[in-house]
């Protein structure tokens, strides 16, 4: 019966983190079905519910969505997140693809050798500072509003905010010159919906283990 | 003034061709300037046009659109080629993101170290044949139209078409148990925008060669 979204993936953060998030800020209510071992994946794709038989999958409005960025551009669309024109959705989608290429970099440092790791460390931090925050603190400069784009909430400030708290957990010390951004995350995780996601007991996920990491390896086989 | 859009990117195909077929199947008449060496990059970032120090950039309406995905979602709606509704841009945007993973793996194979071509090689041919051409082929074999999706041209034709050409230039035979797929790329191809586009003298890029990646990185130090 049409309900609530069942979101299905693993019992950790990966790919279905942003969709947690944007859920979440939009104030919708969710439930998760994980997947513990490399059959239930398995069976997921027997039953034909993965399009190109991987999650993320989300089911919603009697449908079956896969592939993170078309999920998290329906939610978006649905909830109104994603602008109030064709313009506004352009600086939406630049700013959130910025976002997703140093998320990316972030997520990926749990898979990397030992022997790359502090390099690729050292790249993160250099275009976290360098590249992507600077341009990011100088948007709210330019206008400065409350938010990145419209004046009004939007999947651009939720997906910063996420990638503000995954910097943070890397090296809080990196957010010290951005104090547009700084304020950014501040305003938008006490939003009553957002509070209520990053408080004990709500759904957001736990930073990545190495024991999470090993669980991952049997059922997805990477 | 408002004329026609300017492409900022190598003379190759890399993260732009996607940005090409789409504007030419459109049939938005667009120019470009050319990266030619490393001076040419450092002056657009020194001039400030790339919000992430990053190409591809397209200068069009009055702004300098980054990140591809953004400038591809900002044409398609432009263009009309993005669906009528919500549902009809989420299954635009799953199948577009399947194409995009897909062609990922087969637009990096020329950057491949030799040693592990032939295993990447392998891969590609058990991804296109197993994994993803068979969704789209059942997709145009449900509902028998002419288009993937709303009976009616979209981005996902143009970038599957696409990709069917380069997965075509990899290995030809991996077309052949897709006749729907085959039919789609024939269908699309002799659309008058696309024609133009694909026959000599049309911006099409041709396929990668080695001197065109020692170009590249020399170009942006990779």
């Amino acid at each position: 019966m049409s309900g609530k979204p069942v979101l299905h993936y693993f019992d950790g953060r990966g790919r279905m983190e942003s969709i947690r998030w944007l859920l979440a800020a939009a104030g919708v209510e969710f439930e998760e079905k994980f997947i513990k071992t490399a059959e239930e994946l398995e069976k997921l794709k027997n039953d034909g519910l993965l399009m190109f038989q991987q999650i993320p999958m989300v089911e919603m409005d009697g449908m079956k969505l896969v592939q993170s960025r078309a999920i998290l551009n329906y939610i978006a669309t649905k909830y109104n997140l994603y602008g109030k024109d064709m313009k506004e959705r352009a600086l939406i989608d630049m700013y959130t693809e910025g976002v997703a290429d140093l998320y990316e970099m972030i997520i990926q440092l749990v898979i990397v050798s030992p022997d790359e790791k502090d390099a690729k460390i050292a790249m993160i931090k250099d275009r976290t500072k360098n590249r992507y925050l600077p341009a990011f603190e100088k948007v709210l400069k330019n206008h400065g509003q409350d938010y990145l784009v419209g004046n009004k909430l939007s999947k651009a400030d939720i997906f910063l905010t996420e990638l503000l708290y995954c910097i943070e957990e890397v090296d809080a010390s990196l957010l010290a010159n951005f104090p547009l951004l700084q304020a950014l995350k501040t305003r938008i995780s006490n939003l009553p919906n957002v509070k209520k996601f990053l408080q004990p007991g709500g759904q957001r996920k736990p930073p990545i283990t190495a024991k999470v990491v090993e669980e991952a390896r049997k059922i997805f086989k990477f």
